[in-house]
């Protein structure tokens, strides 16, 4: 624990030296105004994120947490770039750059990483192969050196053993054949290699056992730094736990309802949504 | 109008095209004049110095030809071809072998350049003396069918201390007549389909390969082919004999010019293995395929078989299919001797308006032969694809067994994939099986990647390779790595 105080108390000089030399963009590395989104459902479209205003600033851990289909994959999909969704309204700046402008691809290279709910297989593809290409790709796009078999190898084991996950995975093709819970490793794994400057975790404790979910929140902690922001999408008290987030937001309806400390949380797990629902109402 | 010269118009307005290894040599050339007949044949027979048998067996071959039509069931459509519009016969001129290679012409060396053949590689290529001890340095040996001449042969001293001949055919047919007149349409006769005749009346030049009893063939033999005289269509044959308990691994790569007619390529490849002979035959194929439009590429309608004379034989065909507007190919095994084996390993990739016809013929006759087939279709674009596979078990093929994997692959919603499997059994104890799929590259799968910082062409390319993956490492190393970047670039903008 004294460990993230540290971090915390670096993290708070930062934003002090920040402000007072007037760097308004070092308080949000991410910007979310006004955010409308909708998908097309049978022709017809459906609106789904209905104004959603955030702000992380950097260095900071957030959590998103609300009912069912209140819209929070959407939101990371959106920040992603998926192209399915129809942003309506509204503007996303990311490091002071227009996200909503760029591809999917450019978003990982300046450092946008989301861990998906739901893992997607790529059969016949080699995990490491699969993992080096894109490390590769985004140090390119970054204007830094790729790295070469022997150097990717260092970097995949030292991340591995970190994570006490077993090599075996990088074997195999990419989340075929994995375990729920190993996919959600793998995600952490790439997290880890690929250096956002924010992960977004979709439910990524979801359907993990206690160990797992302690390794999975040792990846977010390993990386907190005045340059890491995470957006942890949770269900459950227990990650937030280990990870001690600044802000919890809570969603309903497609919006950002609530926003407060971590005693929010403690709130949810006693009383549920009930109230918050009838806010977004 | 004739297709070439319909094609060239329209070809011609549209000027520079993307494809990649489209460049073409100025070397002086000897032409036959255009059209076919019984002279031009003579004349052919005649410049090659060939014996009188070979151009009896040429002239019959013709004859048939003239009485058979083209074949229409294929899945590919193309406007009617004039056999009568091209020249069938062109050799670089003759000039004294060269001391050095500053007497060779410029341009042939270019061209080689351009194909990425080292430069010590060149001087052996055409021909130019080199130091004692510098060719074993060399791992493979290249038979350069730098259009119908084979323009120098190398290695042939560590080969023929070995006693493997590896020659143009040409040369087979006057220092070993023998062999070839034994071998020669022994396993796919002159009058066997239209292509095939076509290519018996006329074939200028191919390679031959001779592999003694119980010799290991000390190094990959190949062959790069170049379709280079503007009008010409290409006829190679080339036959491989492999003897009792020898082996060969032959492989077959070509590039082509840039083209602004649709040329012709009617290729036959004969294999014969005999008791414990092993030959693989790895090809990679990238004829220019047309512009984005279909128009302008290479037909290649190719007769490729092995027969598996011997017991324990075995006859493995790899081929990586990216090239060629229009494909017609069907490598086969005759599966002769008891045990024996047979292999096809294929991909083919279409885009943009290409048609490709291809699969092969596994024909089992001895007892407990067996064949494996993994074919791997790659459609994107407005392309069509078919997967055309012949299993045949014959009375006597007791305990034959075959395995037949066939999946395709689309990219994008207007490209077609088909699969043809016939299956014949005439043994109650011969076992076939066949399994077949097909899959796309989903947008959840092109959004994690992209997610991942891949850009789309990288996505589709590391999902294409992990797909082919089963064939490509039947490849030799080498022809490996060119084929991965072959896939890739035969499938840019395909995505998005
Ligand atoms: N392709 C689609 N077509 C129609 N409706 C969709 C589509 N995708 C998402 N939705 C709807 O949008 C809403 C929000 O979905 P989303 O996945 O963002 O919810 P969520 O907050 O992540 O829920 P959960 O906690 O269950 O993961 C849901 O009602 C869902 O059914
Ligand atoms: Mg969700």
């Amino acid at each position: 624990m004294t460990v993230v105080t540290d971090i915390k108390r670096k993290q708070d000089l930062c934003r002090d030296v920040a402000e007072t030399s007037g760097v308004k963009k070092m308080s949000e590395l991410l910007k979310i105004s006004g955010l409308h989104a909708s998908i097309d459902a049978d022709g017809t479209p459906k609106e789904i994120l209905r104004g959603v205003d955030l702000v992380i600033p950097p260095g900071e851990v957030h959590a998103i947490m609300g009912p069912n289909g209140c819209g929070k994959s959407t939101l990371s999909y959106v920040l992603a770039g998926r192209e399915e969704y129809e942003v309506t309204a509204g503007s996303v700046s990311f490091i002071g750059r227009d996200l909503l402008a760029m591809e999917p691809e450019e978003r990982a290279a300046a450092g946008l990483f989301l861990a998906f709910q739901s893992p997607v297989e790529l059969p016949g593809v080699n995990n490491a192969n699969f993992l080096r290409t894109a490390v590769n790709a985004v140090r390119r796009a970054r204007g830094e050196t790729e790295l070469d078999a022997v150097g990717f190898l260092k970097a995949v084991r030292a991340a591995t053993k970190n994570l006490s996950m077993s090599d075996d995975m990088l074997k195999r093709n990419v989340n075929v054949g994995f375990s729920g819970g190993e996919k959600k490793r793998n995600e952490v794994l790439q997290m880890t290699m690929l250096q956002p400057k924010l992960a977004i975790l979709d439910e990524t404790d979801s359907g993990l056992d206690v160990d797992a979910l302690r390794i999975v929140a040792e990846g977010v902690r390993n990386l907190r730094s005045p340059d890491f922001s995470a957006l942890v999408i949770t269900h459950h008290q227990r990650l937030l736990d280990y990870l001690g987030p600044d802000r919890i937001h809570v969603m309903a309806k497609g919006r950002i309802v609530r926003s407060g400390g971590p005693e929010l949380a403690k709130q949810i797990d006693v009383e549920g949504y009930a109230s918050f629902l009838a806010e977004a109402a | 109008m004739p297709a070439v010269t319909e094609t060239r118009e329209q070809v011609e307005k549209l000027g520079q095209s993307s494809y990649k290894w489209g460049f073409e040599t100025d070397i002086e050339m000897d032409f036959a004049p255009k059209g076919l007949n019984e002279d031009t044949i003579r004349l052919i027979s005649a410049r090659k110095e060939e014996p009188e048998w070979l151009l009896d067996w040429r002239l019959a071959a013709f004859r048939a030809w003239q009485t058979m039509t083209e074949p229409t069931w294929a899945k590919v459509t193309y406007p009617p071809i004039d056999y009568q519009d091209a020249h069938y016969y062109a050799a670089p001129k003759k000039k004294p072998g060269p001391k050095s290679l500053e007497e060779v012409d410029p341009e042939l060396l270019r061209t080689y350049e351009k194909l990425g053949i080292p430069l010590h590689e060149q001087a052996l290529l055409v021909g130019v003396e080199v130091p004692e001890g510098e060719e074993a340095r060399l791992p493979v040996a290249v038979d350069a069918v730098f259009d119908s001449v084979s323009v120098a042969t190398t290695f042939r001293k560590t080969l023929s201390e070995a006693g493997v001949i590896f020659c143009p055919i040409s040369e087979a047919v006057r220092d070993h007549p023998d062999l070839v007149r034994k071998y020669l349409g022994s396993v796919v006769p002159a009058g066997d389909n239209f292509y095939a005749a076509l290519n018996a009346a006329v074939f200028t030049d191919g390679s031959f390969v001779f592999v003694p009893k119980g010799v290991r063939c000390p190094m990959e033999l190949s062959t790069y082919f170049r379709i280079n005289a503007r009008n010409t269509g290409q006829f190679e044959r080339t036959l491989i004999i492999v003897e009792d308990g020898a082996s060969v691994s032959y492989l077959e790569g070509c590039t082509a010019p840039m083209r602004d007619e649709n040329q012709l390529h009617a290729a036959v490849v004969e294999l014969v293995a005999m008791e414990d002979a092993a030959i693989k035959y790895s090809t990679v194929q990238n004829w220019y395929p047309g512009d984005e439009n279909g128009l302008g590429g290479i037909y290649n309608f190719v007769t490729k078989r092995g027969a598996c004379r011997g017991a324990r034989a075995k006859i493995s065909w790899t081929q990586v299919e990216t090239g060629s507007a229009i494909t017609w190919k069907y490598p086969s095994c005759i599966l002769q001797g008891e045990g024996s084996v047979g292999e096809f390993y294929s991909v083919a990739v279409t885009n943009n308006h290409q048609q490709a016809d291809t699969g092969t013929k596994m024909i089992h006759i001895g007892r407990n032969t067996r064949s494996t087939i993994i074919a791997k279709t790659i459609s994107a674009g407005q392309s069509d694809s078919t997967y055309r596979g012949l299993v045949r078990m014959m009375p006597k093929a007791s305990g034959a067994r075959n395995f037949t994997q066939c999946d395709s692959l689309l990219i994008g919603d207007r490209c077609g994939a088909h699969t043809v499997p016939y299956i014949e059994n005439r043994n109650m104890s011969a076992r076939i099986e066949h399994e077949a799929t097909t899959s796309k590259i989903s947008e959840d799968q092109m959004f994690y990647c992209r997610q991942r910082g891949l850009s789309e062409e990288d996505a589709v390319g590391l999902i294409v390779n992990g797909f082919c993956k089963d064939v490509l490492r039947e490849l030799p190393m080498e022809f490996a790595v060119e084929a991965q970047k072959l896939l890739q670039i035969s499938l840019e903008g395909s995505v998005g």
